[in-house]
């Protein structure tokens, strides 16, 4: 008895292949949820991680608000940041009077070196984008772009210089200041 | 005679084209539909709504360099391929397309399709075994006992209409349905049809019993090694096949080129086609079955019905024989 009510529910269940053929019916007819990327491109992009970038000073946009302090470097786990100084200014002969003066009345020399690196060389191929960097960046000088469309034919394409990429930055953008995007957020 | 051979020559050329356009046709379908039911657009970007895409691909595969692991038996390596798909060019041959529209007007024309889609099984057997890879071998294993369970209870539907008609000629059988539906054998065996398709997929390969190529298990089961057209014509072979076993669906149950209104070879086409696209929908909408449960179907459930239903369609056929009534 119990054989032969097993086998009318196997029977019983063929209906679960109708229900199934129906569900693809249904998405058969339905619009499609991809978006045909080369001619449409997704607008959701805005949480996207992409690669580091400098962040922009308050007065001008495309300085880099970066002190030279190396706290990323030494924070990246993956060695991928290296920062170089800018070397101090030759003072001219005015300039070295002055600090002779200033050092005989026992004044602390001002130093003239400017902050913002010289290099800020970025190595995207190590780089797991853990943001550890931003999080120890005493002058916030650092972000993650949204550029989502980074791509290299070789490894060294993603080794690059973040000063020279924000100054090939503010040659592409126009004039204006209030437009470029990079100078307010995220501070 | 000679005008029987032309007739025939014709016929193949015939088929010949219409099997590579139907491989194209098919491929372009099951992209799209499984596209579709995906919800994506599926290819579009070759052609107008890609159309062109399958030709773009029988180029590229054409192009391909022909390639053979070390270890491999060279000769049954290359005969597999082209065993798969000669014989599916014989098997176009006693389709009645239509009224009279058949390459080769015999009695034994089920008997004769019946014979040679046996063959495949052969060549998909070679093909895995010479390959001299586990993946092609466990495919060919699995092709073998898949396709010849399958095809005894294919075998016994098939018989059971035949028993009807009483003719092994499908232009007969034909003939012995009506032009509406409800004039067609699909109405007097319904069991029959079922069967017939289920084992027909199963005969074919089709989703959901792929499992002699099961990607997903296999790589590609027996055609894991073959490159270029050796792969070109196993695919080919599988949708020539397929077109045969829905055409001999339509013959049987669903009345073949009978139908109102539209000439008889439209009628045929367009029954044929939709039994396609029912096998693509098939394969999109169902998961694979476990190579148990493919056999458990078949030995279990096929075959009992199929033979019940024989012997129950040649009781009626027998009495009505003896009582003389038509029906």
């Amino acid at each position: 008895m119990n054989a032969i009510k097993e086998a009318l529910k196997n029977v019983s269940d063929l209906w679960s292949l109708m229900v199934g053929l129906k569900v693809t019916g249904r998405y058969f007819r339905e619009p499609q949820r991809t978006v045909r990327y080369p001619w449409k491109a997704l607008s959701n992009t805005d949480t996207y991680k992409g690669h580091l970038e400098l962040v922009g000073g308050m007065k001008d946009p495309f300085k880099p608000r970066c002190i030279s302090c190396g706290m990323c470097a030494l924070a990246c786990p993956s060695n991928c940041l290296t920062v170089v100084k800018r070397k101090a200014p030759k003072p001219t002969p005015e300039e070295e009077k002055a600090l002779a003066e200033a050092k005989e009345r026992g004044e602390k020399p001002k130093d003239k070196t400017p902050k913002d690196p010289e290099k800020f060389i970025y190595d995207f191929s190590l780089c797991s984008l853990c943001g550890t960097c931003m999080e120890n960046c005493p002058a916030g000088a650092l972000q993650f772009s949204g550029n989502i469309y980074m791509a290299g034919y070789s490894r060294n394409d993603f080794l690059f210089d973040l000063v020279v990429k924000m100054r090939e930055s503010e040659a592409a953008s126009p004039a204006e200041p209030a437009a470029a995007p990079a100078a307010t957020s995220e501070a | 005679m000679p005008a029987e051979f032309i007739r025939i020559l014709i016929g193949l050329v015939a088929v010949a084209v219409s099997v590579g356009l139907i491989g194209l046709v098919m491929v372009w379908v099951e992209r799209k539909v499984a596209g579709h039911i995906q919800r994506r657009p599926g290819p579009y970007e070759v052609g107008p709504n890609g159309v062109l895409q399958p030709l773009a691909d029988a180029l590229k595969l054409v192009g391909k360099q022909l390639f053979m692991p070390d270890g491999a038996d060279p000769i049954l390596y290359w005969l597999a391929p082209v065993l798969s798909f000669i014989p599916v060019l014989l098997l176009f041959l006693p389709l009645p397309v239509g009224d009279g529209l058949m390459a080769l007007d015999i009695n034994l024309g089920l008997l004769l399709i019946l014979a040679f889609a046996g063959l495949t099984v052969l060549s998909l057997l070679l093909g895995g075994w010479a390959s001299n890879n586990k993946y092609g071998l466990l495919g060919a294993a699995r092709a073998v006992a898949q396709s010849v369970a399958y095809e005894i209870p294919l075998l016994l539907s098939v018989l059971a209409v035949s028993f009807v008609a009483g003719s092994l000629n499908l232009a007969e059988v034909v003939k012995g349905q009506g032009t509406w539906p409800w004039n067609w054998n699909i109405m007097t065996q319904p069991l029959a049809f079922l069967i017939y398709i289920v084992s027909a997929l199963g005969e074919t390969n089709r989703a959901p019993f792929d499992l002699p190529e099961a990607e997903s298990e296999l790589t590609a089961g027996f055609h894991t090694e073959y490159s270029g057209m050796g792969f070109g014509l196993f695919f080919l072979a599988e949708y020539a096949n397929m077109v045969v076993v829905c055409s001999v669906a339509t013959a049987l149950f669903l009345g073949g080129w009978q139908g109102p209104v539209l000439p008889g070879p439209v009628w045929f086409v367009l029954k044929v086609s939709l039994l396609m696209l029912l096998m693509v929908f098939f394969r999109w909408t169902y998961p694979r079955v476990r190579f148990d449960q493919l056999l458990t179907i078949n030995w279990k459930w096929l075959m009992p019905l199929a033979v019940l239903n024989l012997l129950a369609t040649s009781f009626f056929v027998k009495l009505a024989q003896f009582t003389e009534v038509r029906w």
